[in-house]
C-alpha cells in the first residue's frame, strides 16, 4: 500500500528488509493455505513451522540461544506481516516468542534456557501460556490453579482455558498460586495428570488452535519451577512483550482489509462509476489509512522507546486499545463496502474482522486497557 | 570457484507507476523498489552452487543509495560481498552502458560464473547479459532452466520455444542469463539479515573502472523517446442474449467475416 506520510524514512535497512523477507513468505507460502485452515476449525498449517523457524520467526527479538536477535521495531514489522496473513499466524508467533521463549529467557535457569530456547526457535518444540482460566481473564491475579509445596515437589491442581497451541505443545508455562504468590511452571506435554483438549466451535481465529488445560496432581519438582519472578509480575511482563507485537499486528491486519476495500472499490461500478467515485466510500477509505498511518507512528515511538529501554506497560497498553480498536472499525468498514462480497471467505475483511473480535479481547481487554491508563493519569483505580 | 551475480533493483510489482513530467520514465519518488524478479533466481542458482561446495558469491548492482537495500537482501539470503557501482555520470545509460559497467566489474573480479537473470522486470530487453558476455569475450547461454558444473565446463539447459530444451556445454569463464522457475529462490532470514549488516559492500564509481566519459546519458545510442499507456482498443462487438443465441449470432458473425 501506498507509505503515505512517508513512513518507511524512519526504518533503517535491516528493518526494511525483515519486513519486506516476512511479507514475501506470507504472501507466497501462508495465504494460499489460509482459507482451507479456516474453513476447518482450529487448524494451523503446521507444515509451515520449520520455514517460520528457518525464517526466524519463532524468538525474533530474543538474543543469544540460537535467537536471530533483532530490534523491537524490526519484530514489531515482522508481527505486522504474519498478522497482514492472518491474526492467527501472528498469534503462533506472539506466544512462542513472548509469551513462552521470552519468560524462559528471561526467568529461567540456564539448564532451562539451554534445553528450551534452541529447540523452541528451531521450531522442533512448541509452547503454550497458561495464564486465563475459565472463572479468571481479566481478574488473572483470582485464579484458583496451585501449586503445593510437598518436600522437594510441587503438586499443581487446575484448569487454564484460552490456551493457544494447547494441544500441539511440547511444555506449557502454566503460572499457578502458591504461598509465595503467583509461580511459573514449565510442564512438559506427557507429565503424568496433564491433559488438554481443544476448544471447537470458534466463530474468530478459525486458523489458530485454542486449548483447554487440565492439571490433576501434576508433580513437579524445582526443576520445573522458574526461579526468577514471583508474583503477577511473571506473567504481566511476558503479556507486555506480546502486546507490544498486537500493536503493529493489528495494523497489518488494518492494512490487509484497506488494501482490499481499495482495490475492491475501485473495480466495482455501479450506476456508471466505481464505488470508490461515491463520497461515502471515499469517507471510509480516509479514515482506514488516516489510522493505519497514525497507527503505525504510535507503534513506531513505542518500539524506539522499548529498544532504549525506557517502556512502561501502560504506554503498550495506550498502543494496544488504540490499534486493535481501529483495525477493528476498519475490518468492519472493508467488510462493509465489499457488500455482499465481504461475507466469503474468498475475501479476507471478514476474516480479520472477526479475528480482531478476538484479539479486542485478548491479552488484556479493550476496557482493561482503558482502565489501566485511567489509573495512570488519574491516579485512581477504576472498577 | 566465484560466482559474480549482477542485481537489478526495480520498482516493486505492487508499487504505483505514474510516467514523470518528461514522459519517459515513471516518477522513483517515494515507491518500493525490490530486486529483480529474474535475478533473483540467479542469485539463487549461485547460492545453490555454494552451499553444494566451495564458492565465493560476489553481488553487484548499479544504482542511487537505495540500491544498497537490494545488495543488503542479498547479503541476508548468503551472498559474501557487494559491489555497488554508485555514480550520477552512468545516470541515463543505455543497456549498453550497463554491460559495460558490469563487464568492468566482472573483468576486476575474474568470476568463473557471471550469472544474472533472463531480462528486467521493469525494461524486458534481454539484452545486457550476451552484451556482457561479448565485451569480455567468454561464452554465453540465455534463457537458462539448470546449471550443472564440471571441471572448467559448465552445461546448461535452455528453455527453447514450445517447450523444447536444449543442452550447451559452455567453457568457463561464462555469462549465464537464466529463466525464472530454475529453483525456489530462498527468503533472507532474520539472523541472514542481521548477519549482513557485517558484510562488505564495497562502492566505486565509473572512474575506479576506468569507464568516466564512457559511459551514461552521453554516451548512450539508444534512448527512450517516450512511454504511454497503450489505447484502448475500438471496435470490440458485444453479443447478448441466452447461450444458444450468443452460439448462433458467433458463429454467424465467424461465417461472415470468411474465418472458417
Amino acid at each position: 500500500m501506498e507509505d503515505f506520510l512517508r513512513f518507511d524514512e524512519l526504518l533503517s535497512d535491516e528493518e526494511k528488509m525483515a519486513r519486506e523477507s516476512v511479507r514475501e513468505f506470507v504472501d507466497k507460502e501462508f495465504m494460499p493455505r489460509v482459507q482451507e485452515h479456516v474453513r476447518q476449525d482450529g487448524s494451523f498449517p503446521m507444515e509451515l513451522v520449520p520455514q517460520m523457524a528457518e525464517l526466524g520467526l519463532l524468538g525474533t527479538n530474543l538474543k543469544g540461544y540460537d535467537c536471530p536477535g533483532l530490534n523491537n521495531v524490526a519484530y514489531g514489522l515482522v508481527m505486522q506481516e504474519l498478522e497482514r496473513g492472518d491474526s492467527g499466524l501472528r498469534s503462533f508467533a506472539s506466544v512462542q516468542g513472548s509469551l513462552c521463549m521470552y519468560p524462559i529467557h528471561t526467568y529461567g535457569t540456564d539448564a532451562q534456557k539451554e534445553r528450551w530456547l534452541p529447540a523452541m526457535t528451531r521450531g522442533d518444540a512448541i509452547g503454550c501460556f497458561g495464564l486465563t482460566e475459565p472463572d479468571f481473564g481479566s481478574f488473572a491475579q483470582g485464579m484458583r490453579t496451585r501449586a503445593e509445596k510437598r518436600g522437594d515437589e510441587w503438586v499443581l491442581n487446575g484448569t487454564k482455558r484460552w490456551i493457544t497451541n494447547g494441544t500441539i505443545a511440547d511444555v506449557a508455562i502454566v503460572w499457578a498460586q502458591t504461598d509465595d504468590g503467583v509461580r511459573g511452571f514449565l510442564v512438559e506435554k506427557d507429565t503424568p495428570g496433564f491433559e488438554s483438549r481443544d476448544i471447537k466451535g470458534k466463530f474468530s481465529l478459525r486458523g489458530s488452535i485454542t486449548s483447554e488445560l487440565f492439571l490433576s496432581d501434576v508433580v513437579l519438582s524445582d526443576e520445573n519451577l522458574l526461579p526468577g519472578v514471583s508474583g503477577m509480575k511473571g506473567p504481566l511482563s511476558c503479556l507486555t512483550q506480546a502486546r507490544y507485537g498486537i500493536a503493529w499486528g493489528a495494523l497489518g491486519a488494518a492494512m490487509a482489509c484497506y488494501e482490499e476495500a481499495l482495490t475492491y472499490t475501485k473495480e466495482r461500478e455501479v450506476q456508471g462509476g466505481p464505488i470508490a467515485s461515491k463520497q461515502l466510500t471515499q469517507e471510509k477509505l480516509v479514515f482506514m489509512l488516516t489510522e493505519i498511518t497514525k497507527g503505525q507512528l504510535l507503534a513506531l515511538q513505542l518500539g524506539r522507546i522499548k529498544d532504549q529501554g525506557n517502556l512502561k506497560p501502560v504506554m503498550v497498553s495506550m498502543a494496544k486499545r488504540n490499534n486493535v480498536d481501529v483495525a477493528l472499525q476498519i475490518a468492519r468498514q472493508a467488510r462493509d463496502l465489499l457488500g455482499a462480497n465481504g461475507i466469503v471467505d474468498d475475501y479476507q475483511a471478514m476474516r480479520h474482522m472477526v479475528n480482531l473480535e478476538t484479539v479486542r479481547t485478548y491479552e488484556g481487554t479493550h476496557d482493561i486497557h482503558t482502565l489501566i491508563i485511567g489509573e495512570h493519569i488519574t491516579g485512581h483505580r477504576a472498577l | 570457484m566465484k560466482i559474480l551475480v549482477c542485481l537489478k533493483q526495480v520498482p516493486h510489482q505492487d508499487a504505483r507507476l505514474d510516467i514523470d513530467a518528461a514522459g519517459t520514465w515513471i516518477k522513483e519518488d517515494n515507491i518500493k523498489f525490490e530486486i529483480n524478479s529474474y535475478d533473483t533466481y540467479a542469485l539463487e542458482e549461485a547460492l545453490r552452487i555454494k552451499d553444494a561446495g566451495e564458492a565465493e558469491v560476489v553481488v553487484t548492482s548499479i544504482g542511487p543509495d537505495r540500491v544498497t537495500q537490494a545488495l543488503r537482501t542479498a547479503l541476508g539470503m548468503g551472498a559474501d560481498r557487494a559491489v555497488h557501482v554508485k555514480d550520477a555520470e552512468i545516470d541515463g545509460s543505455d543497456a549498453l552502458g550497463v554491460a559495460k559497467v558490469l563487464a568492468a566489474v566482472a573483468k576486476e573480479e575474474s568470476p568463473d560464473l557471471v550469472l544474472m537473470g533472463l531480462m528486467s522486470d521493469d525494461s524486458n530487453a534481454s539484452a545486457v547479459g550476451p552484451m556482457i558476455a561479448e565485451l569480455m569475450g567468454v561464452p554465453n547461454a540465455s534463457s537458462v532452466m539448470k546449471v550443472e558444473l564440471a571441471d572448467g565446463k559448465v552445461t546448461c539447459e535452455r528453455e527453447l520455444e514450445g517447450g523444447a530444451l536444449e543442452v550447451v556445454e559452455l567453457q568457463t569463464p561464462c555469462v549465464l542469463a537464466v529463466q525464472s522457475g530454475l529453483n525456489q529462490v530462498r527468503y533472507a532470514s532474520l539472523k541472514g539479515i542481521m548477519a549482513a549488516k557485517k558484510k562488505p559492500i564495497d562502492v566505486k564509481g565509473a572512474g575506479d573502472i576506468g569507464l568516466s566519459g564512457q559511459v551514461g546519458a552521453g554516451a548512450a545510442k539508444t534512448t527512450i523517446d517516450k512511454i504511454y499507456p497503450p489505447p484502448k482498443g475500438e471496435g470490440a462487438e458485444l453479443i447478448e442474449g441466452s447461450t444458444g443465441e450468443v452460439v448462433e449470432k458467433l458463429v454467424g458473425k465467424i461465417k461472415e467475416l470468411g474465418l472458417l
